[in-house]
């Protein structure tokens, strides 16, 4: 690990590029600036976001992303739907992490509603939540290399994320968009043999983190590359409301799965929280790849002693939430993500805000893109991480 | 959500707290608040004071920004778009309610601030004037507030004084109307019936349970 003084050596080098950077387009020598288009069809972008660059030179003056080409009102469209029928909305907001997308809403339905789910179904609801996040954090691992030239890694996170959606596949029946949770517990319970399956995957994930951390996070190009690299200071990213790693990779020790108590499986088993000080590219990217070996942790624990028992409550057939509001979050795969729930007692929701962890994590860019190197953006834009469905909803 | 007794009263001193240094910190400004125990904090501020009570809270250690939107309390005058074209228009409840901390008006500015070492939120509420929908901005205190108001300009045509850009984030610039106010309609469910009007299923396993309040 780096000592704070190199980090501050960092941020200052950093700050005096930036002001460099500013500095440059009122001296004489001023080049003529030149706009460039990142997106929305490019690889490094996930999707159709667009970064509009001003350049001088080599470096990047003023830089805007450019969203909305993917907005689809969600917010809107569960103001008509009922409650169960939300979840198949927000499944798709961020379509590499679906499951974890249902459970905060189902949660703060529940909160509303006060009902808990039985605790075989918190049991196998968490379970599914962290697979969703291995199987969202292994893509990014392998992408990660790509986005940085190294083609392998990318076929080994599709060739490992595979066994993941089988797993997820198996018990829900949906490899990208489960749909799966219910308000007061899971539609169904695990198929046989989940279990044992699932060991073997978790198996294979943990020497998919070996392999990554050899093959990447030890190459000294990858490092070169990311190290130093769009650093965010903790005071920064905690105005910019970044979270989840981006976050924890600014040294600041906060996990929702730890900080809070929801009706989740997580204080019931042993497992850590990364930070790194560094607040780099590559502190953003060592974060995951732990938190990815973590979730296979938490898993494996949670499998030896799932409870017995139902996996739904008593809840009446046609559900309608008293009145009120709520809000709850969970440490998503991205980051924060929550929804401000506002009911009237009616059968769907009165307001529903969506509070997703892309959103906030990617306005931080024109702050940090600000003096980097063209090269670099794809490094920055690629370890912040985000979908765009999480950023347009 | 377990509502266990021993964990409940740390929780709430913890969050009585937080709303009496607020007032401490903005006096009258403050005009409404609600605690739920052992779970969150709403309050509601002047209008005029809805800058001075994030700089306070800030102050008081909620640096996390989480989220600024915004509610429109007016209930829809389109219902769910799920009526019945022939039959005649049902009648619609049209007061207006505001939710926790009350309220005056029909539009409302919402934040979110967290304290990341009590990991305890606050939901900070303001009016906003029917006739002159326009409250501070918030960038000045919190950087990312930014798309935040952006997004809440475009969606509910609330303005923001010293925003230095509300240019939309979604849709077209020249696009009229604000999508996520309550008497703009869905067209979706405007232009074509819902087809769940004619697609009824009963429910399975007989009629009994139907209404919904039997358990």
């Amino acid at each position: 690990m780096t000592s704070t003084e190199s980090l501050i050596d960092r941020r200052q080098l950093s700050y005096i590029a930036a002001q460099a950077a500013d500095a440059r387009l009122n001296v004489e020598l001023e080049t003529e600036g030149m706009t460039l288009n990142i997106g929305p069809q490019h690889p490094a972008t996930h999707g159709t976001l667009r970064i509009i660059a001003r350049l001088d030179g080599e470096q990047v003056v003023w830089a805007e992303p450019s969203c909305g080409y993917m907005h689809r009102g969600y917010e809107k469209l569960t103001e008509v739907r009922t409650y169960p029928q939300v979840t198949a909305l927000v499944n798709r907001i961020d379509w590499l992490g679906s499951f974890a997308n249902e459970v905060p809403f189902i949660l703060a339905a529940e909160k509303l509603m006060e009902i808990e789910a039985p605790p075989r179904a918190q049991w196998i609801r968490t379970i599914l939540f962290e697979l969703s996040r291995i199987a969202n954090v292994s893509l990014f691992l392998g992408d990660l290399g790509v986005q940085l030239g190294a083609i392998t890694p990318v076929f080994m996170a599709f060739r490992d994320r595979e066994y993941v959606l089988n797993l997820i596949e198996g018990a829900t029946g949906g490899r990208f968009h489960p749909n799966f949770d219910r308000i007061g517990g899971l539609k169904d319970d695990l198929p046989a043999g989940f279990v044992d399956e699932t060991r073997v995957v978790m198996k294979k994930l943990r020497n998919f983190c070996d392999e990554m951390e050899r093959l990447l996070f030890g190459n000294e190009i990858f490092q070169s590359r990311t190290r130093g690299i769009g650093v965010i200071p903790r005071d920064v990213a905690m105005q910019y409301g970044l979270s989840g790693a981006n976050l924890r990779a600014s040294g600041v020790d906060w996990d929702l799965r730890r900080d809070q108590t929801l009706p989740m499986a997580w204080n019931k088993v042993d497992w850590k929280v990364w930070t790194h000080p560094d607040g780099d590219s590559f502190a953003r990217c060592w974060v995951r790849l732990q938190e990815v070996r973590e979730s296979t942790r938490i898993v494996d624990q949670l499998l030896d002693n799932i409870p017995a028992g139902p996996v739904m409550a008593k809840v009446p057939r046609i559900i309608k939430v008293p009145e009120g509001e709520a809000w709850v979050s969970t440490e998503n795969p991205l980051g924060e993500m929550g929804y401000y729930l506002v009911s009237k007692g009616d059968l769907g929701p009165f307001r529903t805000k969506i509070r997703s962890a892309s959103f906030n994590n990617i306005s931080i860019v024109p702050w940090v893109l600000k003096g980097v190197y063209v090269p670099d953006i794809i490094t920055i834009l690629a370890s912040l991480y985000f979908i765009l469905g999480d950023i347009d909803r | 959500m377990s509502t266990d007794a021993v964990a409940a009263i740390p929780g709430d001193t913890l969050r009585e707290r937080v709303v009496d240094d607020l007032r401490a910190a903005i006096g009258d400004a403050l005009i409404d608040s609600f605690v739920r125990p052992g779970d969150d904090v709403w309050v509601r501020v002047r209008t005029d004071a809805w800058r001075s009570a994030g700089l306070a809270l800030r102050t008081l250690g909620f640096d996390y920004f989480c989220f600024l939107s915004a509610i429109d309390w007016m209930p829809s005058p389109f219902g769910k778009g799920e009526d019945d074209p022939t039959a005649p228009a049902p009648e619609r409840n049209d007061t207006i309610a505001q939710g926790y901390a009350g309220g005056d008006t029909r539009l409302q500015v919402l934040a979110r601030l967290v304290h990341p070492a009590l990991h305890v939120g606050v939901n900070v509420k303001c009016d906003v004037p029917d006739t002159d929908p326009v409250v501070e901005s918030w960038i000045s205190v919190f950087a990312g507030a930014n798309w935040h108001e952006r997004e809440t300009h475009e969606m509910f045509g609330i303005g923001f004084a010293g925003h230095p850009d509300l240019r939309n984030m979604y849709l077209p610039s020249d696009f009229e109307g604000h999508p996520l106010r309550k008497d703009f309609p869905l067209l979706a469910r405007v232009v074509k019936p819902w087809p769940g009007i004619v697609d009824v299923e009963p429910l399975p396993g007989g009629s009994d349970n139907e209404e919904g309040d039997a358990e």
